[in-house]
This record gives structure tokens, C-alpha cells and sequence, in this order.
């Protein structure tokens, strides 16, 4: 996998009143993330090499890859592969990037979604639809002590395109 | 591609009604809007402008749609750079749909700015200034401050 050959399909920037190091343990946490992750729970071996996986509610493997890159505070990034037959060899892996810099007193943090080949909106859109759920309750979990947990329809328009692959999805 | 569009969505703990409140009261908006406010009487056809608190005017526009508290569309062009003035108006639009959650109030808030011209200087600007805003904006309704007091 070469990382030159990848290209930000998808970029969500949100400011959060918190510290550097607070939104890296949000991000890099099991429990932290259970709250505002739609209940699904990240494991990370925080160095190059390391695995990402998350896990759904009940511990089933729901997404899996591995960290290229670790600046602790400052940067993560890792593939993030969606556990569907056929998802990787049909569409490429998908390579998401956290970038953590301060602005004043708080945060800006930057995600990143990139992919080493051009993608249709549709496939994109499912990620479109979560990141923003995901980022804006996490900043509320961080800000306020509760995250936002929003109940999300599934991204039909993505498992139809997904569909129209081949791509089998549950 | 002929058009330049930049989207952003976010969730806040509110409900439509104070958010639209928020979005359209002028000495509301001076706390998150970054050093400028709105001034409009939020009616279709009406004037629109966004004023720096030094007086000047920032954009400036018109209501073309105003439907309480679910959606507002703005024509809206830049008045402090020659350049992106020359690219004349864009389109901003804000969709305010309230959301099922975990037991409280949710609101999903969708920004879409675009305007009929590819590689628009006016959309990349706004494309850092949205998050900005909108992140102060919730921090400002969900906790009573914004998280960035002045332009980060």
C-alpha cells in the first residue's frame, strides 16, 4: 500500500474546547469511544504497525486496519476497512487521518478520509453521513461531560452503490 | 464540475426553534459569529449583511427563502475583497431538522454554500470560516460559552 497514492475524498474540521491531549484519549480509547461512536468500541495499538480495530456493541469485528502513522497529541492515522467481503479488492482501503493542532486554548481537530482511487459520491456518502454524527458527539462528550447520541437511519444510498459492486453488506 | 460547493453539517443539543433563534438574532450572533454579525429582517426579498463590529460590511445579500425554523436560503456576496466580490453571489442554504436521540433534544444542522463558478476563492474562504462559526455556535448553545473567543 503505497500512502502516496492516496488522495482527502472526504474532510471534517470541528473546534472543540478541550486539550490536545483529551481529544487524542478520546479518540484512542474503548470506553471513550463506546459513548459517542454509535456504542462501537476502538482498540488501537498506539505505534506504526499497530492494529485499529472497532468493535460492535456486542464485540463482533465491525471495522479493521492499521496504524501508519503516530505523533501521540498531535496525529494519528490508520487504514479503516470495513469488515464486508470483497469491500477492500473492489474500492481500495480507506486511510483515515486525525490531525490535533491547538487554536488558542482548544483544539482544532481535522479527519481526514482518503482513498487511492476516485470514488463515486454515493459510495462516499455513507461516511459523509457518520463523521459528522461522530465528531459533533464526541466534541459534545468532551465539552458538556454527555455525548450527542443522534439514533442514524442506515446510509441507504451507500448500500445500494455497495450493492450494485457485487458487495455484500448485512 | 462548474460549480464550487462546500457542506457542513453538525449536531447540537437544541431544539429548531433556538437554533433558528440563533442563527437570525443579530446581538445573538455577535457573541459566535468572529468579530461580525447578521442584520436582516429575515423575510424573502429582504436585505441581508454581515457587519464586522467596526461598522464595515463584510457580505451582503438577500433572504431568497425564510421557512421557520426549517430552512433559510441567502444570496450572499463578499464586500471586503475586490476578488472574491468580483465572483458576485453565492448561494448559502441552512436545513434544520430535529433528530431522534437518546431521550433529549437533537438538531441536525446542514450548511450548503455554493455558487455557480469552479475553484471559488469566495467557497474556500468560507470553507475555514464555516467550522469555525458552527463549532462556536454549539459550543455556545450546549455549554453557554464559544470555543474560539476571537479569529483563531
Amino acid at each position: 500500500m503505497n500512502i502516496d497514492h492516496f488522495k482527502p475524498l472526504t474532510v471534517y474540521t470541528i473546534y472543540i474546547a478541550s486539550t490536545p491531549e483529551k481529544v487524542w484519549e478520546a479518540l484512542t480509547s474503548a470506553e471513550f469511544s463506546r459513548k459517542y461512536f454509535f456504542g462501537n468500541s476502538v482498540e488501537v495499538e498506539l505505534k506504526v504497525g499497530g492494529a485499529y480495530v472497532v468493535r460492535t456493541p456486542d464485540g463482533s469485528l465491525h471495522i479493521s486496519g492499521e496504524v501508519t502513522e503516530c505523533v501521540p497529541h498531535r496525529k494519528l492515522s490508520f487504514t479503516f476497512n470495513v469488515n464486508w467481503p470483497e469491500l477492500i479488492e473492489k474500492l481500495g482501503p480507506t486511510l483515515v487521518t486525525y490531525d490535533i493542532e491547538p487554536a488558542g486554548d482548544a483544539v482544532r481537530l481535522t479527519m481526514t478520509e482518503a482513498h487511492d482511487r476516485p470514488l463515486d459520491d454515493d459510495i462516499l456518502s455513507g461516511g459523509r453521513q457518520g463523521w459528522p454524527a461522530i465528531l459533533s458527539s464526541l466534541k459534545s462528550l468532551l465539552e458538556t461531560g454527555e455525548p450527542l447520541v443522534v439514533k442514524m437511519t442506515p446510509p441507504e444510498r451507500m448500500l445500494a452503490a455497495l450493492k450494485k459492486l457485487g458487495i455484500n453488506t448485512p | 464540475m462548474t460549480e464550487s460547493r462546500f457542506i457542513y453539517v453538525t449536531y447540537i443539543k437544541t431544539t429548531p426553534e433556538r437554533l433558528w433563534s440563533a442563527l437570525t438574532d443579530k446581538e445573538f450572533s455577535r457573541q459566535y459569529w468572529l468579530g461580525a454579525h447578521c442584520e436582516s429582517d429575515w423575510k424573502p426579498g429582504s436585505p441581508w449583511k454581515l457587519v464586522f463590529d467596526d461598522g464595515r460590511v463584510a457580505d451582503s445579500g438577500e433572504i431568497v427563502e425564510a421557512d421557520p425554523p426549517r430552512r433559510l436560503a441567502i444570496k450572499w456576496r463578499n464586500q471586503w475583497s475586490p476578488e472574491l466580490n468580483a465572483e458576485g453571489y453565492s448561494l448559502c442554504t441552512f436545513e434544520i431538522e430535529a433528530v431522534p436521540g437518546d431521550g433529549g433534544d437533537a438538531v441536525k444542522l446542514s450548511v450548503v454554500h455554493s455558487i455557480d463558478r469552479p475553484e471559488s476563492g469566495l467557497i474556500k474562504a468560507v470553507s475555514g470560516g464555516w467550522p469555525r462559526i458552527l463549532s462556536n455556535l454549539k459550543s455556545l448553545l450546549e455549554t453557554g460559552s464559544v470555543v474560539l473567543p476571537k479569529k483563531a
